[in-house]
């Protein structure tokens, strides 16, 4: 007898097909609200549309993108980490007192060292999470005090600045070896390995799993704990990679540093499509949001809208976008229908 | 005929008119009593550690430091027990007391004013109200834009500038202490007002759909309960109480910058959490939450006086709220496994994890010393 398709084959394809549809249509969305914001902004400051904004705009977002990356994955597994501004803050704080003791410290070993220290940092609440059972906005809201609370016993108050960093970190960010600042080199190359993480390894699609379906995942035979404590490593992990290259961009690190991030980080990987009840998000959608946001901020500045205005204006748009995309995903449901 | 023989109220009987028996342990085992249990043990210590704690005068001072966060508190139990969440509170805050502001500078009665301002706020909170249940968008990304946008609005109000000049009939309303007695007024405000959603939550049918609602969502509504509207009314309150809590800020600092109360909205979401308010929804009361206000204006203010900032002591705060929730958690499940079963790779990786930070502590220590001796 010739083994029938069993249907849960046939409906998970058709599902897969409109969920495609969705991220698919999400992505043609935001792209065509970037288009349609790039030349309303051109029409009213020409010099917008300049290779040299560009790349400006693409410095100002590189950071953003690496750590909203990592709370995609996060926001995927259906949890959050508000804790990415308080890491990125402490791992700051330490990495410049290091280099600034040992100023002949090879640019590769402070890296390494941010990452480290925040890989523990997300491993603690990797563990809290899901040895402690203690749901994520508590566990990372926690956090997110204790690590900022840190930074000020850690420095006392002091700050590092410019004259005490040594040249070699300063460049990190900045050398242009390959004609693009560095730092946004890094920032793809994150963007592609997670890209990759995410879509062709086994892992990464359990980490979907787990988002859409946790009983279900458990029950397919995947570690729910192990993926949760790893999200949220790796999150700790790439906010040490962001803090190493804070502290080289911005050339200081305080005790403020990185203050209110967070939201940033959230605010980018909402707009690019990431469900915040968990299961969907591309890495495409995660960086156009960042990108939205820094067009969005770069645009404000050259049409001379007042800075202070600018706050507004990023919070409407994330409203705009939410809305938007509830409008297009309630209209896909209902042609299916 | 047989004698019946009446059933005694110890028999086996499956349904009796009495509730079971509990022993005086058990009826202690609530969350509340453990937040009780720890004001008095912070009470204790901090006896011990600062003369000047019991100081009346003291007291009557740091507790108005606390009273906007509690007014902003009391619809957050509402909100959080069905479920949901409101980041913008805080921003929210913040627009009421700059559009306040800005008026006044402009030259407009301060009552006027504050009255604009409370109608702004308001305003502000059934913008989040219609958002989550009309367009029915999570409340987390919807209260995260308003979070920017009413901030932003803020300061597009007073830019930066700050709104100075209150007259004292309206700083009265921060500073001023109610008769001749030491306790403020915003005390005795936020004390009324608590008074009246506990009513409202645990003595009316409102109150009951609340829970409902944060328990299963999908039940109420086909139960008939108006779940749209309520959720709409509370993110409203959620913006007046915000907006009044914003005025009685600019009232007590006697100014106000565009920057006001930012990121209090992770204090009032940690009070509301500590008060044993499940995060979740459908679970926690409100003199939970009130007690756990308590507890932690209690701890920051005996930190205060052994001169421990704000920002460490957000510390000893995180911990708490982590420890809360994790402690008990972790208690159930050591009672629940009868044998411990102490496999060696669980062994090893419990001392592998313990070993990686204490490392990391030994590494915090030792990178700090140079720089903090030299200078």
């Amino acid at each position: 007898m010739t083994v029938q398709n069993p249907p849960a084959a046939r409906s998970s394809l058709s599902r897969d097909g409109l969920l495609w549809t969705l991220i698919r249509f999400r992505e043609a969305g935001i792209s065509l609200f970037i288009l349609i914001l790039v030349v309303a902004v051109t029409l009213r400051a020409p010099s917008f549309l300049t290779l040299d904004n560009f790349k400006d705009i693409l410095l100002n977002i590189s950071i953003l993108a690496i750590v909203a990356l990592a709370q995609t994955m996060v926001i995927i597994t259906h949890g959050i980490d508000l804790s990415v501004s308080s890491m990125i803050g402490l791992v700051a704080m330490m990495v410049a007192f290091v280099v600034k003791e040992n100023p002949n410290m090879p640019v590769i070993l402070s890296v390494a060292l941010g990452m480290a220290l925040g890989a523990v940092l997300g491993s603690f609440n990797g563990l809290i999470i899901t040895f402690g059972k203690v749901p994520p906005i508590i566990a990372t809201l926690g956090t997110l005090s204790i690590y900022r609370g840190l930074v000020f016993y850690y420095s006392q108050g002091t700050w590092i600045n410019s004259f005490e960093l040594p040249a070699g970190i300063k460049l990190l960010s900045k050398g242009t070896p390959l004609g693009l600042p560095n730092i946004v080199i890094v920032a793809i190359l994150v963007a592609v390995i997670v890209y990759f993480f995410l879509n062709y390894t086994r892992t990464g699609r359990d980490i979907y799993a787990v988002g859409s379906n946790p009983e279900a995942a458990q029950f397919a035979g995947i570690r729910k704990q192990r993926i949760t404590f790893l999200v949220y490593l790796i999150s700790g992990l790439l906010s040490g990679l962001a803090a190493v290259l804070w502290v080289s961009r911005f050339e200081s690190a305080q005790t403020n540093t990185a203050l209110g991030f967070e939201l940033q980080t959230v605010a980018a990987s909402v707009v690019g499509g990431v469900s915040i009840s968990g299961g969907v998000g591309t890495v495409t959608g995660v960086l156009l949001g960042a990108l939205l946001l820094g067009i969005i901020q770069n645009s404000l500045t050259l049409i001379r809208i007042s800075p202070f205005w600018q706050l507004a204006a990023q919070g409407l748009l994330i409203l705009v976008a939410v809305i938007s995309d509830k409008w297009i995903l309630s209209r896909v449901e209902r042609n299916r229908k | 005929m047989k004698a019946q023989t009446v059933p005694e109220a110890k028999s086996a009987s499956l349904i009796s008119e009495f509730p079971p028996p509990r022993s005086l342990l058990s009826r202690f085992q609530r969350w509340e009593w453990m937040l009780v249990g720890l004001i008095l043990l912070d009470v204790l210590i901090n006896i011990r550690l600062s003369p000047h704690f019991l100081d009346a005068r003291n007291l009557s001072r740091t507790s108005s430091d606390f009273m906007e966060i509690g007014l902003m508190m009391l619809p957050m139990v509402f909100i959080i027990i069905s479920g949901n969440i409101d980041l913008s509170v805080a921003s929210n805050m913040g627009m009421s007391a700059s559009f306040m502001g800005l008026l006044h500078n402009q030259g407009v009665d301060i009552w006027a004013a504050a009255l604009a301002g409370l109608l702004l706020g308001t305003l502000g909170g059934m913008l989040n109200g219609y958002l989550v249940s009309r367009i029915k968008l999570p409340s987390l990304v919807v209260t995260l834009g308003t979070y920017a946008f009413y901030r932003g609005i803020a300061y597009g109000f007073l830019g930066d500038q700050a709104a100075r000049g209150y007259p004292k009939a309206f700083t009265y309303f921060g500073q001023g202490r109610v008769f001749d007695t030491l306790v403020p007024f915003s005390v005795v405000l936020f004390i009324v007002m608590a008074i009246l959603f506990g009513l409202a939550l645990h003595r009316t049918t409102f109150g009951r759909y609340l829970y409902a609602i944060g328990s299963n969502e999908n039940a109420t509504l086909y139960s008939g309960v108006p779940v749209a509207r309520i959720k709409f009314i509370i993110y409203t309150l959620s913006g007046f109480m915000a907006a009044l809590a914003g005025l009685i800020l600019a009232a007590r600092f006697g100014s106000t910058r565009p920057d006001i109360g930012t990121g209090l909205e992770l204090s009032v979401i940690t009070a509301v959490v500590l008060g044993g308010v499940d995060i979740n929804g459908g679970k926690g009361t409100l003199p939970g939450a009130v007690l756990s206000l308590l507890l932690i204006g209690l701890m920051r203010f005996g930190m205060g006086l052994l001169n421990i900032q704000g920002q460490v002591q957000g510390i000893v705060i995180g911990l708490l709220l982590i420890l809360s929730i994790l402690l008990p958690g972790v208690a159930q499940q050591i009672s629940s496994v009868r044998k411990l079963q102490w496999q060696g790779r669980t062994v090893l990786t419990a001392l592998g994890v313990i070993a990686i930070f204490v490392l990391f502590f030994v590494f915090f220590f030792w990178s700090r010393a140079p720089v903090i001796a030299g200078g």
